[in-house]
C-alpha cells in the first residue's frame, strides 16, 4: 500500500521555470498551428471565389476596372510599407484603398448578391495596429492619428492572444469627427493575415465576429485613445435597404454604401463597391465648388494626355474629348495636368452606355490638392443627379419583388416560343 | 486510375487492420498508476530480469538440453524446485545464475507446471521462509507487469490456463495466509490481490470474499492480520464496480470490526485500519447511510487515540483520505476531528502530528477548489457546496498554526529533503490564507508584531514566516499597507539579521510580495521609484549570501521583474538597472557554490524572467547578451566529459530559448540576433552529443525557438539537423524529449514549408513507427497525429505517398477514440487530446490538398470522418477545444472536396446538429469555426 507522501512544495515555486518553457513552447506551437490553420482556411476561400461565369452575370456590363494592377492587393505587405521613407509611405497607402463607383444604374439580382449600409459621414482611412501603436492613414496616405488602441498589438501591454508583437490588422474605417469615432467599413487585415482575397461577406462576418471581442469597441481609456465603432450592415433586400435608408444610426450619412457579397478587397476603384446618394440620407450630393457653393454647371476634373485627349481616372480611362495642340501651348499645359472644365447645354450624350459625346467647356486648372481626375462614373452620376437622378424608389422598387421579374423574364421568352 | 487507388486504399486498410489491435493497446497504454512494489521487491525483479535477458543470448547451449521430455522436466525441476529457489539467492554468482537460468527454462517449457510449483513452495510450511517467499515473488511478477503491453499479456496468459490447475494455486495461496511465516502470509496476500484483480473484473473466483470474510472471524490473530491486509490489497488492485455492495458491506463491518479498540492485537488492528484506507473507495453507499458513516466515523476517531505510534499515523491517514473522498460528508464530525488534530499536533510524536496537519491542508484543498470551481456562487444544485470548514475553524485553526511555526530545526533551509512539522504548519498556514481571504490577517497580525523583532531567532522567522504565507489570498486593499509599513524592516533584515535561517525566509517573503502585489493589474505599486533602488540594491547584495539566501534573493528578483511584464509602456523602471542585474545574475551562476541550494538554476531562471520582461529600451542589452551565454555554453561543451556540464548546458540552452523567443518576436530585434543564429545553431547540434536527456531537451526546444525565429532561412541547417530530429523521434526512454522533438517538427514545418518535403520520407517513417510502439509513453501520439496535419499543410499534396499509411492510423485511432464510456477523469483527458490530435491532423490534410487535382484521394476517406464527427457529437464528451477542432474539420472537408462531398456532408448528423449547436455556443473559438464551416458546407452543397 502506497504511503501518503505528504511533502509538499515549500517556499518553491509549483511550476519550475523549465515547465514554464515547455508550457510557452507549447502554446506557442499550439497558436503558430492555429494561425497555419486560419491562413489555409482564408487562401482557400479565394479558390471559393466565384467561377468566372458567374461573375459575368453579376456584373451587368464588365467593366474595364475590373482588373487591378496585381501588384497592388496581392502584395499588401504593411510591414513592408512601414519600412518605406515617409513620402513613400504615403504613396503606398494611398493607392490600397478600396474605392466604390457611384452608382449610375442598378445591378441585377442587387436583393441577393450586396450588402448595403449607410456611410459615415468622416475622413475616410485606413487603420494600421502593429508593434503595439495603431496608426491612421487618409487617402491620401498621411497619417491622421497615431495612437494606442486595444486593437491585436494597438498598444504596447501584453495580449497572449494576439501572437507575435509584429502581426498587424489593417481596418478601412471612416473617422467621424463629431463623436471622435473610427466607424469601420471592412477588414483588410486581422493579427497578421489578410482578408483581401474573402468574400466581402467573409470579412463583413469577420469584422462582426472579431472586432468586439479586442475591447476596440468599448470607451476610450488610457490605452485605447479613440472608440471604434461597427456600421449595421444588411442584405440588401427591401428590409435591408430601407432600415439602411431610414434607421437612425448615431453618425452622420454621407449616402449609402453597398457591396458585392462575392467580390475581394481590391485596392483602387471597383464597381463591385457602390455609392449612392439622395438629400434625405446625404448633405453633399451635389459637388460643390472650393467656396462651398453649388455651381449652376456641373464641373469635371479631367486628365490631359500626351495626344490631347481628356479622360477620366479610370483604367482604362474614358475619354471625354481633345484639346487641340495650339491650346495647349498657348496655355502652357503639358501632359498629365488636371483640368476643370463644365458642362454645357449639349450635355453628356450616351449611346447604349457609352459616351458619346460632351459638351465640355474649358475653366482652367483644378484645385492643387486634387490627387487624380475624376472617375466615370461619379461624372455621370452627378450628371444624373442634376437631370434624372436614380431615386430610392428606383432601388426598392428594384428589390421588391426578385421573383416576380424573373417570372416576367421567362414569360417573355415563354411568349417568344 | 480511380478504381485502382481505391484498390490500393482497400489492400492497405487489410494490411493494417493487422497492425491495428496491437496499436490499440499502444495507444490507450499508460504506466502503472502506482508502484506499489517495495524496493526489494524491485531489485529482485529487476536483477532477475537482467539476468535472463542476457540468458536468451546463450539459450542455443541448452537446446539439447531442451530436447528432454516435458514431462520428465518438470518433474525434475518439481522436486528441485527448493533448491533452485535457494540458489537463486545465493551468494556466489555463478550459482545464482545456474538457477535463474533453471527457472527461466521451466516456466518457458511449462508454465502451468511452473506456477503450479511455486504456489506449493509458498503453501508449504515445511520449506525455509527464503524460498517460500522468492517463490511467492515470481508468481506475482508471473502475474502483473509494470508496462502496459506485457500486463495484457499475463491476464492473458493467466485466464487461458487450465481451470482446475488456477483453483488449486487458489487454495495454496489461501491456505498460505494461515501459515506461521510471517513472510509468507505477506507474500501471498500480494498474490491473491492480484490474482483477484485479473479474476474478479472476469466475474471468476466469486467465493473468494467469502473466503476471506470467514477467516476474519475465528482465526488466530496473524491469519486475521493477513486476512485483513489481503483484504485491504483487493481493494486497492479491484476497481469497485466488480465487488458486489453485499460484500462491500461485509468487507467493511470486517475492517471496521478490526480496528476496534477491543481487538486486542495490534497488528490485527494496524491491517484493519490500512485495509480501511484501501477501501474507502467502495464505501460510497455505506458513506450515504448515516448510521453506517457514523460507526465508521468513531471507530476511526477512536483509533487516532490508539497508544501504538503506527496506529495512530494510519488512523490520521485514514481521516486525510477520508477529507478528499467524502469532504461533503464531514459537517457532522469535524468539530470532534478539528478536537483529535489539535491534540495531535500540539502534543503527539512528529509522523502523528504531520498527517494532523495534513487533514486541514486537504481541506482546504478541497474548499480552494469548490471556491475556484463556482466561483463562490452556489445554487442549490452543485455538485459540491462549500462548507466553510475553515472559515467556522479560523479562530482555533491559526492560533494552532502559529505554534507550529516556532517548532523549526536549526538546518531545514539547507536539507533538500527536509519535512517537518513547522514546514507543514506554515504550508498549511498558507492554504487556509488562500481559502479565507481578508479574514486571516488580523488574526496573524498581532503574532507577527510580537515576534517579528524578538532576539531568538525562532521567533523572528516565525513571525516573518507567517507573514510570507499570508500574503496570497487577502486582497491587495488589505494587504497593501501592511507591505509598505514592512518593506523597509524586510530589507533591513536581509542585510543585517544575524541568523540565516531569517534571512532565508525574509528573501522568500519579498518573493510573494512582488509575486502578489506587484504589477500592472494593482492600482497602488508597493515598488515606486522612491525605493526600487534600495529594493534593487539589497536584492543584488543578498546574491552574495549563503546559497540558500542567495536563491531566495535570486527568487525575489525574478517576481519583481515579473511585475514589469506587462508595463506596457517603452520606458521600464527597470531599465536603468537592467545591466547591473544581469551583472550580478551572471556572477551569481559563476560562484564555486552555485551547486548548492539549486542557485545556479535560480540565477538563470531569474535571468530567464528579466529577458522575457525587457522591452525596445533594454533589447539591445539582451542582444549583447547572446555572445556571453553562447561563450558559456561553448565552454561546457569542451569539457563535455565531466557530467556536471549537462545540467549547465541544459539552462544555458534554456536561456538561449528565451533570449531568441524574445528577440524573434520583433522585426528590429530579430535582425539584430540573426548575425548570431548560424554560430548558435551549431552549439545547440553539439549539445546533442552529450548523454543527458534534460540537455536534449532544452536543446531541442531552443532550436524549435530558433525555427521560429528564422522561418524559411532555416532550411540552411536541416541537412545537419536532420539526424538529431530523427534521433529524438527515435527516443522512447526519454519520452519528453520525443515528445518535444515531435513540436519542433511542426515548427519546421511551417517554417520551411514546402522546402520540408526532401526530409519528410524519414521524418514520417519514424512517426508511424513511433505510433505503432507500444514502449512510447502514450501522452506523445496525440502531438504526432497533429503533426500529421503541420506536415500536411506544409507540402500540400506531396502528402499523397502518407495516406495510404496515414489514414488508417487516424481511422484506428479515430474509432478508439470515439468512444469514453466508463473511463476516469484522466482516461477522459486523454481521450480528448487524441481526438484532437486526430482531428488537426484531418484538418491539416484536407487543407493540404485543397486546390489540388489531388483532391479525389481523400474522398474514399471522407466517410469515415464524417463518421467520426458523428460519434463525437453523439457522445457528447467532448471538451471546448476538441468541438472547435472538430467542427473545422467539417469546414475543411467541405472546403476541399467541394460538391463531390455534398450528398455525405448532407447525411451527416454533424452538419445539422452539431453545427447549428456550434453556431450558438457561448465559445467565440467554437462559433467561429463553425461559422467557417456553415460558410464551407453551403458552398460545397450548393455546386
Amino acid at each position: 500500500m502506497a504511503p501518503h507522501d505528504l511533502r509538499r512544495p515549500f517556499k518553491r515555486p509549483a511550476i519550475s521555470d523549465q515547465e514554464r518553457r515547455r508550457e510557452q513552447s507549447l502554446l506557442r506551437q499550439a497558436q503558430s498551428r492555429r494561425d497555419a490553420q486560419r491562413h489555409a482556411r482564408f487562401l482557400a476561400s479565394t479558390a471559393f471565389s466565384l467561377p468566372s461565369e458567374t461573375l459575368d452575370t453579376i456584373l451587368p456590363e464588365p467593366e474595364p476596372t475590373e482588373s487591378p494592377e496585381p501588384s497592388q492587393h496581392t502584395d499588401l505587405d504593411v510591414v513592408e510599407a512601414s519600412k518605406l521613407k515617409p513620402a513613400e509611405a504615403r504613396k503606398w497607402f494611398a493607392k490600397q484603398l478600396m474605392h466604390p463607383e457611384w452608382m449610375i444604374d442598378i445591378p441585377n439580382n442587387l436583393s441577393q448578391d450586396w450588402f448595403v449600409f449607410a456611410r459615415p459621414s468622416g475622413k475616410r482611412c485606413f487603420v494600421v495596429s502593429s508593434n503595439g501603436t495603431t496608426i491612421s492613414r487618409l487617402r491620401n496616405g498621411s497619417i491622421l492619428h497615431r495612437f494606442p488602441s486595444a486593437l491585436p498589438n494597438g498598444a504596447r501591454r501584453k495580449d497572449v492572444s494576439s501572437g507575435s508583437s509584429h502581426s498587424y490588422s489593417i481596418l478601412d474605417c471612416i473617422f467621424h469627427e463629431v463623436d471622435e469615432t473610427y466607424y469601420v467599413i471592412d477588414m483588410v487585415c486581422w493579427r497578421g493575415y489578410s482578408l483581401c482575397d474573402c468574400t466581402a461577406e467573409f470579412r463583413f462576418f469577420w469584422l462582426n465576429s472579431k472586432l468586439a471581442e479586442t475591447g476596440a469597441c468599448d470607451p476610450p481609456s488610457h490605452y485605447h485613445k479613440y472608440r471604434f465603432s461597427l456600421v449595421p450592415v444588411y442584405g440588401c433586400d427591401q428590409n435591408g435597404l430601407h432600415a439602411a435608408y431610414t434607421a437612425p444610426v448615431p453618425y452622420v450619412k454621407d449616402g449609402l454604401l453597398f457591396y458585392n457579397k462575392h467580390a475581394h478587397y481590391q485596392a483602387g476603384i471597383t464597381p463591385l463597391a457602390l455609392v449612392w446618394k439622395d438629400e434625405n440620407c446625404s448633405q453633399y450630393v451635389m459637388d460643390t465648388d472650393s467656396k462651398g457653393q453649388v455651381p449652376n454647371q456641373q464641373q469635371v476634373v479631367l486628365v490631359l494626355l500626351e495626344d490631347g485627349k481628356l479622360t477620366t481616372s479610370d483604367d482604362p480611362p474614358v475619354v471625354f474629348g481633345n484639346l487641340d495642340g495650339s491650346f495647349i501651348q498657348q496655355s502652357g499645359l503639358h501632359s498629365g495636368c488636371l483640368l476643370r472644365f463644365s458642362i454645357g447645354e449639349g450635355g453628356l450624350v450616351l449611346m447604349e452606355g457609352k459616351l458619346e459625346k460632351a459638351d465640355l467647356n474649358y475653366l482652367g486648372n483644378a484645385n492643387r490638392a486634387r490627387a487624380s481626375a475624376d472617375s466615370f462614373s461619379k461624372v455621370m452620376f452627378q450628371y444624373s443627379v442634376r437631370h434624372s437622378p436614380l431615386r430610392i424608389d428606383d432601388l426598392l422598387g428594384s428589390v421588391s419583388s426578385p421573383i416576380d421579374q424573373e417570372t416576367k423574364a421567362c414569360d417573355i421568352e415563354m411568349d417568344g416560343c | 486510375m480511380f478504381a485502382n487507388i481505391k484498390k490500393g486504399v482497400l489492400k492497405h486498410q487489410k494490411k493494417f487492420n493487422i497492425g491495428v489491435s496491437a496499436f490499440s493497446h499502444t495507444l490507450l497504454g499508460f504506466q502503472s498508476r502506482r508502484a506499489s512494489l517495495c524496493l526489494s521487491e524491485f531489485q529482485t525483479r529487476y536483477s532477475l530480469h537482467r539476468r535472463f535477458h542476457s540468458l536468451t543470448q546463450r539459450m542455443a547451449i541448452f537446446v539439447c538440453f531442451m530436447a528432454l521430455s516435458l514431462v520428465v522436466m518438470s518433474q525434475i525441476m518439481a522436486m528441485e524446485v527448493t533448491q533452485i529457489l535457494l540458489n537463486a539467492q545465493a551468494m556466489d554468482g555463478s550459482v545464482r545464475k545456474q538457477a535463474e537460468e533453471n527457472l527461466k527454462q521451466f516456466q518457458e517449457q511449462n508454465l502451468p507446471s511452473f506456477l503450479f510449483s511455486l504456489a506449493g513452495e509458498l503453501a508449504n510450511d515445511e520449506k525455509p521462509a527464503e524460498s517460500r517467499k522468492l517463490a511467492g515473488l515470481i508468481l506475482k511478477n508471473a502475474l502483473d507487469a509494470k508496462e502496459q503491453h506485457r500486463k495484457v499479456e499475463f491476464v492473458q496468459r493467466w485466464l487461458s490456463l487450465d481451470q482446475t490447475l488456477r483453483s488449486q494455486i487458489k487454495v495454496f495461496l489461501l491456505r498460505t495466509l494461515s501459515s506461521l511465516s510471517p513472510d509468507a502470509r505477506s507474500t501471498a496476500s500480494q498474490v491473491i490481490a492480484k490474482v483477484a484483480g485479473i479474476e474478479l473484473p472476469h466475474k471468476q473466483w466469486p467465493e473468494l470474499i467469502a473466503a476471506l470474510l470467514s477467516n476474519v472471524h475465528q482465526l488466530p490473530a496473524p491469519t486475521r492480520q493477513a486476512t485483513l491486509e489481503t483484504l485491504g490489497y483487493v481493494c486497492e488492485e479491484v476497481s469497485p464496480d466488480v465487488v458486489d455492495q453485499d460484500h462491500v458491506n461485509k468487507i467493511l463491518t470486517a475492517v471496521v470490526q478490526g480496528m476496534n479498540s477491543t481487538e486486542e492485537n495490534n497488528d490485527v488492528r494496524l491491517a484493519a485500519i490500512r485495509a480501511l484506507y484501501n477501501a474507502l473507495g467502495f464505501a460510497q453507499a455505506n458513506f450515504s447511510n448515516d448510521m453506517e458513516r457514523d460507526y465508521i466515523m468513531r471507530i476511526v476517531c477512536e483509533t487516532t487515540l490508539s497508544p501504538e505510534l503506527k496506529i495512530r499515523r494510519a488512523a490520521f491517514e485514514c481521516l486525510v483520505a477520508i477529507s478528499s473522498t467524502y469532504y461533503e460528508k464531514l459537517a457532522p464530525y469535524i468539530q470532534d476531528i478539528f478536537n483529535i488534530t489539535a491534540k495531535a499536533v500540539r502534543g503527539d510524536e512528529e509522523p502523528v502530528a504531520l498527517q494532523a496537519i495534513e487533514f486541514w491542508s486537504s481541506i482546504c484543498d478541497e474548499e480552494i477548489d469548490i471556491l475556484e470551481e463556482y466561483g463562490g456562487d452556489f445554487s442549490g444544485d452543485s455538485d459540491v457546496p462549500c462548507f466553510y470548514f475553515i472559515k467556522q475553524a479560523l479562530p482555533f485553526l491559526v492560533p494552532m498554526l502559529l505554534e507550529t511555526l516556532l517548532k523549526q530545526e536549526e538546518d531545514q533551509d539547507q536539507d533538500e529533503g527536509a519535512w517537518n512539522i513547522a514546514m507543514a504548519g506554515g504550508t498549511c498556514l498558507g492554504l487556509v490564507a488562500r481559502t479565507v481571504g481578508d479574514d486571516i490577517v488580523p488574526l496573524v497580525m498581532p503574532f507577527i508584531q510580537e515576534n517579528i523583532t524578538k532576539p531568538d531567532w525562532r521567533q523572528r522567522e516565525a513571525a516573518t514566516y507567517a507573514f510570507g504565507s499570508i500574503l496570497e489570498g487577502p486582497s491587495p486593499d488589505k494587504l497593501v499597507p501592511l507591505v509598505n509599513m514592512a518593506l523597509d524592516f524586510m530589507l533591513t533584515a536581509l542585510m543585517k539579521d544575524p541568523n540565516n535561517h531569517v534571512k532565508d525566509t525574509t528573501a522568500w517573503t519579498l518573493g510573494r510580495m512582488f509575486e502578489f502585489l506587484h504589477g500592472s493589474a494593482l492600482d497602488s505599486p508597493i515598488i515606486t521609484p522612491k525605493n526600487i533602488q534600495q529594493i534593487i540594491t539589497v536584492l543584488l547584495q543578498s546574491m552574495k549570501d549563503v546559497p540558500n539566501v542567495a536563491e531566495k534573493a535570486c527568487g525575489a528578483l525574478y517576481f519583481l521583474a515579473q511585475g514589469y511584464e506587462d508595463a506596457g509602456s517603452a520606458s521600464s523602471p527597470l531599465t536603468p538597472f537592467f545591466t547591473e542585474i544581469v551583472h550580478a545574475l551572471l556572477t551569481v551562476t559563476h560562484r564555486e557554490d552555485a551547486g548548492e541550494s539549486r542557485l545556479r538554476t535560480a540565477a538563470y531562471e531569474a535571468l530567464n524572467e528579466v529577458v522575457r520582461c525587457s522591452n525596445d529600451e533594454t533589447a539591445p542589452m539582451v542582444v549583447q547578451l547572446v555572445p556571453l551565454i553562447m561563450t558559456e555554453l561553448h565552454q561546457t561543451l569542451e569539457n563535455q566529459s565531466d557530467e556536471r556540464q549537462n545540467e549547465l548546458q541544459g539552462l544555458l540552452c534554456g536561456c538561449l530559448q528565451v533570449i531568441i523567443q524574445k528577440l524573434g518576436s520583433s522585426e528590429l530585434t530579430k535582425y539584430h540576433f540573426m548575425q548570431y543564429a548560424d554560430q548558435i545553431m551549431g552549439l545547440f547540434l553539439r549539445v546533442f552529443a552529450s548523454r543527458s536527456a534534460t540537455a536534449h531537451e532544452e536543446a531541442m526546444l531552443a532550436i524549435g525557438a530558433l525555427a521560429y525565429a528564422t522561418g524559411s532561412d532555416f532550411a540552411k541547417y536541416m541537412t545537419e539537423f536532420y539526424k538529431y530530429l530523427e534521433m529524438g523521434l527515435q527516443n522512447f526512454e526519454d519520452y519528453q524529449v520525443c515528445a518535444i522533438t515531435v513540436g519542433v517538427v511542426g515548427d519546421v514545418c511551417r517554417a520551411l514549408e514546402e522546402k520540408i518535403l526532401p526530409y519528410c520520407d524519414g521524418i514520417m517513417t519514424q512517426l508511424l513507427k513511433d505510433l505503432s510502439s507500444n514502449q512510447l509513453h502514450r501522452s506523445v501520439k496525440p502531438p504526432i497525429f497533429s503533426c500529421f496535419g503541420d506536415i500536411a499543410l506544409a507540402i500540400g499534396e506531396n502528402f499523397e505517398k502518407y495516406l495510404l499509411y496515414a489514414m488508417p492510423m487516424l481511422q484506428s485511432a479515430a474509432e478508439l477514440s470515439a468512444h469514453t464510456a466508463g473511463a476516469d477523469d484522466d482516461m477522459t483527458e486523454y481521450t480528448n487530446s487524441l481526438r484532437n490530435g486526430i482531428l488537426e491532423a484531418y484538418s491539416g490534410i484536407f487543407q493540404g490538398f485543397k486546390g489540388s487535382p489531388k483532391t479525389q484521394l481523400l474522398m474514399p476517406y471522407a466517410p469515415h470522418v464524417l463518421q467520426f464527427l458523428d460519434s463525437l457529437y453523439m457522445e457528447k464528451d467532448m471538451d471546448d477545444v476538441v468541438t472547435k477542432t472538430a467542427i473545422g474539420v467539417l469546414g475543411d472537408l467541405a472546403d476541399t472536396l467541394g460538391g463531390n462531398a455534398g450528398p455525405l456532408i448532407q447525411q451527416s448528423v454533424s452538419s445539422k446538429d452539431f453545427l447549428k449547436e456550434c453556431l450558438s455556443s457561448d465559445d467565440h473559438l467554437v462559433k467561429e469555426s463553425a461559422e467557417w464551416a456553415k460558410l464551407a458546407i453551403s458552398r460545397a452543397i450548393s455546386f
